[in-house]
């Protein structure tokens, strides 16, 4: 009986002396690196990442009302700077990890700038540019190319970066603009067009990290925060497609 | 954007849904409530499972089916030029799916209520089957028929994760209203979200009572 009771005390109060996980909050154009990311993280240091995924505005949204995130790795520079001025972040935390390349990507069409001008060519998959830096960054390159108002008839907006992938990569966009990073992904198939877009034509894909504040007392948050500026996890972050700033 | 564009669009598919269902619901409905078939569970279940799967399986399998590599979406592009996918159509038919069993079991359970004899009566005057099916069957089970009707075309307007898969957030074309909230509520736009769900609340409320009404006074009849 004593035994048990003792057992139960034990049970309660091993989490307490475990080590505290952290959970991260990740654009969804980074998803795949993050993942990558935590997985030598949690190797090296036996410390649990969990890592939740969605559009930058939408986390952002989420912080605001309280989504119990330690680190907030942005698509951004501009929702990490509000969050930092709002008080929801650890003043001075703020730094770029990644500089974002936005890319045409088609699975069906040899000529991936044909198929923007062509207008009887199919669906164009951006995201959502209200959430999405890439969804703005794909709208600002298509007006400053003065195409835009005649591709927006002919968009589709996922609902983040992976659903703008998803919808070309399944041939109901005929072409998507994408990511990068999200090039390397295994299961997708082989493009028949890629195309890098000049960074010059659309404003900075700049992609800040910030500690959020709930993470002030959570060492494992920031050791997972000083990992990210590690040499080992830059090499990863270029690995997948990134520029980086040194 | 503007408050009544998602919502008009949110309504007209939700009638041109319904419509559809009535068509098409009745006589399974019918069917249903009267075959002594070793199938019917086996069809009844068929009938069922939009009410017990997640969207995201029916929305996984729409986006498969409706899309230009897809069976029904290449024959569509064949005929019309256009993809399913991301089209007023395609969510037509995606509602008419996720609604369809909202139509059928309420008209299958009042028609399942109706004795055998009022038909055989109207039969043996003389009556056609499908006379008497319209003057004697759909009115004794108006309150099922109505139930379906209400329900399918209700259900239609709330109608959220099927459509975020296959719709593509085109404006007047498949931004309806549940998908502009939920952009609403993400970009933090809370005095537009708050609006067009205060909107739609109140819609689906005196749509509902409108039926409750209408069934108590069929009842107290």
């Amino acid at each position: 009986m004593r035994a048990g009771a003792l057992f139960l005390v034990a049970l309660f109060a091993w989490p307490a002396v475990a080590v505290e996980p952290v959970t991260i909050a990740v654009a969804s154009n980074f998803y795949a690196t993050a993942t990558e990311l935590s997985t030598q993280f949690s190797d090296d240091t036996g410390i649990v990442v969990r890592v939740s995924n969605g559009s930058t505005g939408k986390l952002y949204a989420q912080i605001l009302n309280g989504a119990p995130f330690d680190v907030f790795l942005s698509a951004d520079a501009e929702r990490p700077a509000l969050l930092e001025k709002s008080g929801h972040a650890v003043a001075d935390s703020r730094f770029t990890y990644a500089q974002g390349v936005l890319v045409l990507w088609s699975r069906d069409a040899t000529d991936c700038l044909a198929v923007l001008q062509d207008a009887n060519s199919g669906r164009v998959a951006i995201a959502n540019p209200e959430t999405a830096p890439y969804g703005r960054a794909a709208v600002e390159y298509l007006s400053g190319a003065g195409i835009w108002n005649a591709v927006s008839e002919r968009v589709v907006y996922g609902e983040n970066i992976a659903q703008a992938m998803q919808f070309a990569a399944t041939g109901n966009a005929t072409i998507g603009l994408v990511a990068k990073s999200q090039l390397r992904a295994p299961q997708l198939p082989e493009p028949a067009c890629t195309w890098e877009v000049p960074a010059s034509s659309h404003s900075n894909l700049e992609q800040q990290a910030i500690l959020l504040a709930r993470a002030a007392a959570n060492n494992s948050a920031r050791r997972f925060y000083d990992f990210l500026r590690s040499d080992e996890a830059r090499e990863i972050v270029r690995r997948h497609g990134y520029e980086l700033t040194p | 954007m503007n408050l009544f564009g998602p919502f008009w669009l949110s309504i007209q598919l939700a009638l041109v849904t319904t419509l559809i269902l009535v068509v098409i619901g009745t006589p399974i409905a019918w069917w249903l409530s009267r075959t002594t078939t070793r199938w019917k569970p086996a069809i009844q279940a068929v009938v069922a499972l939009p009410i017990v799967l997640p969207p995201t399986v029916l929305g996984f399998y729409l986006l498969i089916l409706l899309g230009p590599d897809g069976a029904i979406g290449s024959w569509w592009v064949r005929l019309t030029g256009d993809a399913l996918t991301f089209s007023f159509t395609g969510l037509v038919i995606a509602s008419c799916i996720y609604s369809l069993p909202f139509a059928v079991q309420p008209m299958q359970t009042a028609f399942e209520a109706l004795p055998d004899r009022y038909l055989e009566r109207a039969w043996t005057l003389g009556a056609s089957k499908l006379d008497a099916f319209f003057s004697i069957a759909v009115p004794m089970s108006l309150q099922g028929v109505v139930s379906g009707v209400v329900l399918a075309f209700a259900h239609t307007l709330g109608e959220f994760g099927v459509v975020l898969m296959v719709g593509g957030n085109i404006p007047g074309e498949t931004r309806v209203v549940s998908i502009a909230i939920y952009d609403h509520v993400e970009t933090l736009n809370y005095a537009a979200a708050h609006r067009m769900s205060l909107l739609l609340l109140a819609f689906a409320f005196v749509v509902l009572a409108g039926m409750f009404v209408f069934n108590r006074r069929r009842g107290a009849r």
